[in-house]
């Protein structure tokens, strides 16, 4: 184990919690960008309050490889990135790459999309490059399955998974300086998601992560495995939800007891002219952009935010490197201050109050979908303030 | 806008210090303008631009033809012109019409009516009343009028043609233009002395704050240049600055010098940053590598490196020792790599900052020789270092 994760506020499911890694003290709740973040340099995540960043094992195992990330000293000092990192375990490209993966007891082999060769990602290998990368936390080589599949597959996986994580920490050589998070699988399963937990929680590691999910199940499904399995987690190691996501993904999630988050989505969406605001998003490749001398969002303290119009960004964005670059540093300026937020107003006690005012700029008509209603229900969070009156009590009335 | 000479090297060559309102130190030159794309440089990030060595950083070219594509005049002017909508307030900006990336002057379809440039839109024809109405609500420090560029091979017909559009194009300028704004008269004449002559004259008689001379870089050769440049700057009033678009490269800049050109827009640092190059030169003037040339530097240019040389894959270096930008302080040419090879933008963002220092570097280099009266000195050491590389480089090959 190499880290402590001390909680430091709560309301009832929700926490904040200082999690201190070898690398880095960070606050929790938080959201990791992905990779070198389409042109931000280390200095200015620094500045947007970026605490750790995710890299992707799978595309470092091809280019540069992680031996020479090895020779030449490890990830941080590679790209000079001071705070924390952490690496996957290439494993999610199975669900990407599946045509051409093939999954069996051994490992994963996937065609090198570099040259074709073949490549065997086994948890021993996983792990011995992640090793070498050398990030904070590390995360076991699970056998995850796309949420929409259904049958034995999904019960194969995650007794799999299992297996692997046996064969992950057995081939993890640097346990005193690097974090292996194991990741609950199983499916929309209750019963298997038990079930890994157990598994899991049995290994006594450092954290644990909820795979498997953000990848096309109904929102009404994933809240429900995110709150089974924070409910059945141990209180006092971090939470990762993988590949969330949305701003109200986070929200909710936080609320149900979840402390770290990752996703492509804010950089990604800055490619296509999409900006992260309050009230959902801001679309600035849209022809009434043009003339709009506003701010992106005149609540963001963010340097683009401060200097420049929608009317500029309008005319960079989908031409320009520059708006991306533009609209990326806005996006996570955007993640960094709602991981913030989180983390504060659970600490001052005010975290219900947050989650209100947050739906209702969302939602300003009070359409908060029954989802969100249903999972706040369960994390004990009464957001009837910002919910419109139900439909059926309109009925009654007429 | 102020501008003085200070000091003298050989003649033509000038150093000479240029006060701009919105530039909180004075600008020595001679200085370069860094290239922009709307206004912002084309990888470094706004917040990254103070790390440029200052205030020599803070001349920006831009192009008023960019804005055509999605940002009108109206809007422009209700953000209150190019500095606020930038956010670069203490930056000084130049506004030309030639942008030798993306705005290039096409001499066929340029009229009596206007001039045609081939833009991102498409080929558009300016008139000297709408560049007037972009340059009125952008606002910048200076900006050139509308001139009708030709390269050099085309007929003595229409160059002089060119010479005729250009003026009188100059004058419609200078009368819709606004009251604020230094206005620089454009000098063209392709590759004929007399047409030079002529156009210089012209131009020298209307009561402008300094001159820009276009119709370089499009076709004559570096042994005609120097006497064409001459020619121009000759009749120029030595007390006005004077601005060349179209001479990139350090030996075509230190041409520009010594024939008494102050300010300098250039594209080089644009093509090195694509290219993935990067800008290893020494500044010292004096090459001292010369004797300590290894096996290694077969086939390597002594004035750049291009970093997606594999050769680079493992070396934890800055890509120039001494070099004391962002890019040499906190990154290694290893790391360049790798982002070149995984196409992340960051690799041009850390190449455009360190190009940009560097060829900053090189100016103020060339302005020590001037004020020093040893510019003539300087440019021959220069150009035989470079030489020199190369012929070492190519008999070990």
């Amino acid at each position: 184990m190499a880290l402590r994760f001390e909680i430091l506020g709560r309301f009832n499911r929700a926490r904040a919690a200082q999690l201190t890694l070898p690398h880095f003290v960070c606050q929790t709740p938080l959201f990791m960008p992905v990779g070198t973040i389409k042109g931000l340099a280390t200095s200015q995540l620094e500045e947007i309050g970026c605490q750790i960043i995710l890299g992707n094992t799978y595309h470092l195992a091809l280019r540069p490889t992680s031996e020479l990330i090895d020779e030449l000293g490890g990830l941080h000092k590679f790209m000079n990135w001071p705070r924390a990192l952490l690496t996957d375990s290439g494993g999610f490209q199975m669900v990407s790459l599946l045509h051409l993966a093939d999954i069996t007891e051994k490992g994963v082999t996937f065609q090198s999309p570099v040259d074709g060769k073949p490549m065997l990602l086994t948890p021993e290998e996983s792990i011995q490059i992640q090793n070498r990368i050398g990030a904070d936390i590390i995360m076991a080589l699970d056998d995850v399955v796309r949420t929409t599949i259904t049958g034995p597959r999904i019960e194969e996986a995650m007794y799999r998974t299992l297996r692997w994580i046996d064969r992950c920490i057995a081939a993890h050589s640097r346990p005193h300086e690097q974090n292996l998070f194991g990741i609950v699988q199983g499916g929309l399963d209750p019963v298997l998601r038990d079930i890994c937990v157990r598994g899991l929680v049995d290994r006594n590691l450092p954290g644990y992560a909820i795979g498997g999910l953000a990848g096309g199940e109904s929102k009404d499904s994933f809240w429900r495995v995110v709150a089974q399995c924070t409910a059945a987690l141990p209180e006092d190691k971090p939470r990762y939800v993988m590949g969330v996501g949305y701003p109200l993904d986070i929200v909710v999630c936080s609320a149900l007891g979840a402390d770290m988050y990752d996703c492509v989505y804010p950089t990604r969406t800055a490619r296509f002219g999409t900006a992260l605001v309050p009230e959902g998003v801001l679309k600035l490749k849209h022809k009434a952009m043009a003339d709009d001398t506003r701010p992106i969002d005149p609540t963001c303290a963010c340097m683009v935010c401060k200097n420049y119009s929608r009317a500029y960004i309008h005319c960079l964005v989908t031409k320009d490197a520059m708006g991306s670059q533009l609209l990326s540093y806005h996006n996570l300026y955007y993640m960094m201050k709602l991981s913030r937020d989180l983390h504060t107003s659970i600490v001052e006690e005010r975290f219900p109050e947050f989650v209100c005012t947050f739906l209702l700029k969302m939602f300003p008509e009070g359409n908060v979908p029954e989802w969100v209603c249903n999972a706040m229900e369960v994390a004990g969070i009464d957001i009837s303030s910002c919910c419109a009156p139900f439909s059926s009590s309109q009925d009654l009335e007429s | 806008m102020k501008f003085a000479v200070k000091a003298w090297s050989n003649g033509r060559a000038r150093a000479g210090v240029l006060h701009l309102g919105s530039c909180p130190s004075p600008i020595e030159t001679p200085s370069l303008l860094l290239s922009t794309r709307k206004g912002l440089p084309v990888f470094i990030s706004p917040d990254l631009l103070p790390s440029l060595p200052s205030p020599d950083s803070h001349l920006l070219q831009v192009c008023p033809l960019h804005f055509l594509e999605g940002l009108s005049p109206k809007t422009i002017s209700s953000v209150g012109g190019l500095h606020n909508m930038l956010g670069l307030h203490d930056y000084g900006l130049a506004a030309v019409a030639r942008d030798s990336i993306n705005c290039l002057p096409h001499c066929d379809s340029t009229n009596k009516l206007g001039a045609s440039f081939e833009t991102p839109c498409g080929r558009l024809l300016i008139k000297p009343v709408e560049y007037m109405e972009m340059i009125s609500s952008l606002g910048p420090n200076l900006w050139a009028t509308l001139a009708d560029e030709v390269p050099a091979w085309v007929s003595d017909k229409r160059n002089k043609t060119s010479v005729d559009r250009t003026v009188r194009w100059m004058d419609e300028c200078i009368a819709l233009g606004p009251a604020g704004g230094a206005v620089f008269g454009a000098v063209v004449g392709g590759s004929s002395i007399e047409e030079r002559r002529r156009c210089a004259q012209e131009v020298a008689r209307r009561n402008v704050s300094g001159y820009w001379i276009g119709g370089f870089g499009l076709g004559e050769s570096m042994d005609e240049r120097p006497a064409l440049l001459n020619a121009v700057t000759d009749i120029l009033p030595e007390e006005k600055p004077r601005l060349i678009c179209g001479l990139g490269l350090p030996e075509e800049v230190l041409q520009g010098v010594a024939s008494g050109i102050d300010l300098f827009d250039s594209v080089y640092i644009y093509h090195l940053t694509l290219g993935g190059f990067a800008l290893t030169f020494p500044l010292d003037g004096i090459d001292k590598k010369k004797s300590d040339f290894q096996l290694s530097d077969i086939g390597v240019d002594h004035t750049k490196i291009n970093l997606r040389a594999t050769v680079y894959r493992k070396d934890a270096s800055p890509l120039v020792k001494s070099c004391s930008c962002y890019t040499c302080q906190n990154h290694t040419k290893a790391y360049i790599n790798h982002l070149l090879n995984v196409h992340e933008m960051l690799a041009q963002i850390l190449l455009e900052i360190h190009n940009t220092h560097h060829y900053l570097g090189f100016f103020r280099t060339i302005r020590e020789a001037v004020k020093a009266g040893k510019f003539e000195q300087f440019r021959r050491q220069f150009l035989e270092s470079r030489r020199d590389c190369l012929s070492v480089a190519a008999a070990n090959a």
